[in-house]
């Protein structure tokens, strides 16, 4: 059978290798075991279709390969059915557990054990343990699990060479006779492994083995839980430790009277340092770097084979030229910003503040169909949107991730645009940029608002793990930063080269001109605005800022200005963004979220001119009365959006 | 019939019933079955309910939390 693994990791093995593959909970420090074990010699590598992070590296003649942190195989979301598919290829199990939830941990274990594969478990995060007054008898529960037990600091590379001699020491551990009774009553020809998760009614091994699934799995899944409880109680030694700062602090976290300007003061840290000291100051740089050095010195070397106004010459370094455009906007512009927000994200990551800030917002969340771990995309947003569309992919449902994306397309600038924003709307005034703000946000709130109630079905609801913060190791931070970006590079560079191909034929083919002319009756008979504020739109396209700045160099009155500033924001953020929606969500639904929120901006657009024209004669008043207008406008909309509606068909059927 | 969302700071309580299949699964799976007793850690204001377990927080969604039925012992 050829798995996910096997057709990726093939190449790697040498004759004869083995398959060691890392397996554990989320949040025990797996990857940072694989970092110590593979050492130089990784390489990452994604899987199609999946943004999880799989690393395979080398390891002597052998293969090591990460996976997913998950809390058992149930294929309940996608990292578990992939998570499956390795370790169902694995010849060795490295079992990474954390010493402090051993118990929980320990229903992970053995499943793994009663699967029959050979494991080695480490025990991580013993100086924790310690720390929170846990003793573990390490070689009582050797005994009880039957297989090899290594304890380990990984963060401080202790127990690591211990791990190293035991790998290749794993062995199949203690499996309940009765359990194996009823693996082996399936009759099935396959592996212990599989034939367990047959029983466990694991609805993808059951199509591939063509039997029907199995009913056992809470049956199973009760006794295999009751098991791990005795088993760490026999272990577990506990003496009493006062509460820790750390638990403290994670409580303050997710009160809303201390959640929220720990929250504020989280962001503004982060807001000076992606915001302002990446994309002002070293995106200053690199894009002076890329436009005065690197731009000239290709155009001369394309110029020397391609004569200047040729359409090769044009698409290659033209105003939408291949290696111009999209190198500049690549390394130039994207690749600082990137780095930095999975800096921010990895250390958010690593200290455990994610899924507190998660918890602490998602009763406002439930209200637009998201739930609290979608935070975590919409405050991506404000750093780039296109690398925040990518992580909606862990979000619990695709009605989540629609949800998710529509309010990104819409309502989230990014910080290049912020900035550009903020810049045009600071020479209006400040009521201006209040307006501006609570328009923003009343479109995120009424789209959520309206897609909850529009699409079928229910959003799960929040149930996660809050895992005891941390101050985070920063060597792991920089190595998951620099493994990450390199992969947002990978993906990312090829659809931004194609999507800077096609403007490069539009314009050399006199396609771009035509469509100037085709946006004029928006721009002027509608918008009010003039008639080369097409040529915005069409920048804003490519990249929001460009077509921001470009409004500064328009000559406009302030409502005016106004009017294209908005307009132009609720546009889809940027070709890149563009791109990653119809990757992410198909060509027809794409399609369909790029035009409805092309249509909504000019429609809103219109809308506003109109109201705040009305409102001219009202001199002072004329930014409260617009703002109380589309306050109200907003609260009528939730509500009607809240309204129950019977159907015709569902009425309540009367108990026989 | 007291729901998890009823519970108060600091209390000990016991899960009793919990409706939904995949939640259920998830529960054994996180250390809290039916018939765990659990730690009621926090109840965030019109937010989600907080149960801890050995030294492991759990946050749990009010309108899930609504669902879940326990007793407290």
């Amino acid at each position: 059978m050829l798995t996910l693994a096997d057709s990726s990791v093939g190449s790697v093995i040498q004759a004869g290798g083995k398959k060691i593959v890392l397996a554990g909970n989320p949040n025990v420090g797996k990857s940072v075991i694989f970092n110590a074990l593979t050492g130089l010699y990784e390489d990452v590598s994604n899987y199609s279709g999946t943004t999880l992070d799989m690393a395979c590296g080398r390891y002597g003649d052998d293969v090591i390969i990460d996976t997913p942190g998950v809390y058992g195989l149930s294929a309940l979301n996608k990292e578990e059915e992939i998570a499956r598919d390795i370790i169902l290829s694995a010849d060795v199990l490295v079992n990474v557990v954390n010493a402090v939830h051993l118990g929980q941990n320990l229903f992970f274990t053995l499943q793994l054990i009663d699967m029959g594969l050979p494991v080695v478990v480490v025990l991580n995060m013993m100086d924790e343990a310690e720390r929170e007054g846990l003793k573990i008898d390490v070689s009582l529960l050797g005994k009880l699990l039957g297989v090899p037990i290594v304890t380990s600091v990984a963060v401080h590379d202790t127990g690591i060479d211990e791990l190293k001699k035991m790998i290749y020491h794993a062995r199949p551990g203690n499996i309940s006779p009765l359990l194996l009774e009823r693996i082996e009553g399936t009759g099935l020809a396959t592996g212990r492994d599989e034939a367990l998760l047959v029983l466990e009614g694991d609805p993808e091994i059951c199509r591939r083995c063509g039997v029907k699934p199995g009913t056992e799995r809470e049956d199973i899944y009760r006794s295999r839980r009751e098991q791990a409880d005795q088993i760490a109680e026999c272990v577990i030694k506990e003496t009493k430790v006062s509460e820790s700062f750390a638990s403290r602090l994670g409580r303050w976290m997710i009160l809303p009277i201390t959640g929220f300007p720990l929250l504020a003061l989280a962001l503004w840290a982060i807001y000076e340092l992606v915001g302002v000291f990446l994309a002002q100051n070293i995106v200053d740089f690199t894009e002076n770097f890329m436009k005065g050095y690197y731009e000239p010195a290709i155009q001369g070397l394309v110029g020397g084979l391609f004569s200047s106004g040729s359409v090769i010459n044009s698409l290659l370094v033209g105003h939408y030229g291949l290696l111009t455009l999209a190198i500049t906007y690549m390394f130039g512009l994207l690749l600082p910003l990137v780095l930095g927000i999975f800096f921010v994200l990895s250390i958010l990551e690593d200290t455990g503040y994610l899924p507190r800030i998660a918890a602490l917002v998602d009763r406002a969340l439930v209200g637009i169909g998201l739930n609290g771990q979608a935070i975590i995309p919409l405050i991506l947003g404000f750093g780039c949107v296109t690398m925040a569309l990518i992580t909606t992919r862990l979000l619990g449902s695709e009605r989540e991730r629609r949800i998710a994306i529509i309010i990104l397309a819409l309502a989230v600038p990014c910080s290049a645009q912020m900035a550009i924003v903020v810049a045009v709307l600071a020479g209006l005034g400040i009521s201006y940029m209040m307006l501006y703000i609570l328009i923003m946000f009343s479109f995120a709130v009424c789209a959520g608002a309206l897609f909850n109630r529009l699409l079928p079905g229910m959003s799960s609801p929040l149930m996660i793990e809050l895992p005891p913060l941390r101050v985070p190791v920063l060597r792991n931070v920089f190595s998951k930063t620099w493994k990450r970006t390199l992969e947002f590079v990978k993906e990312a560079f090829p659809l931004f080269a194609a999507g800077t191909l096609f403007l490069g034929i539009l314009e050399v083919t006199g396609l771009l001109q035509g469509l100037r002319n085709f946006l004029t009756p928006i721009t002027v008979s509608w918008l009010h605005l003039p008639a080369d504020m097409a040529d915005v739109f069409i920048m804003g396209t490519i990249r929001k800022e460009f077509g921001a700045a470009a409004i500064l160099s328009l000559h406009m009155h302030a409502l005016q200005t106004f009017v294209a500033v908005a307009t132009l924001s609720l546009t889809v953020p940027c070709i890149a963004s563009a791109i990653i929606i119809f990757k992410e969500r198909g060509w027809r639904e794409g399609l369909a979220i790029w035009v409805a929120v092309f249509a909504l901006a000019f429609l809103v657009g219109g809308i506003l001119t109109r109201m705040l024209e009305a409102f001219g004669p009202l001199g002072i008043l004329q930014m409260p009365a617009s703002s109380a207008v589309v306050m109200l406008c907003a609260a009528i909309f939730v509500a009607l959006t809240k309204i129950p509606i019977k159907k015709p068909g569902a009425i309540t059927t009367i108990p026989k | 019939m007291m729901k998890l969302d009823q519970a108060r700071r600091g209390q000990l309580i016991k899960i009793t019933d919990i409706p939904n299949e995949l939640t259920r699964i998830q529960a054994i799976r996180f250390g809290i079955p039916e018939g765990a007793v659990v730690t009621c850690r926090e109840v965030v204001p019109a937010g989600p309910v907080i149960v801890a377990k050995n030294k492991q927080e759990i946050a749990i969604g009010r309108g899930l939390a609504r669902t879940i039925k326990v007793e407290p012992c």
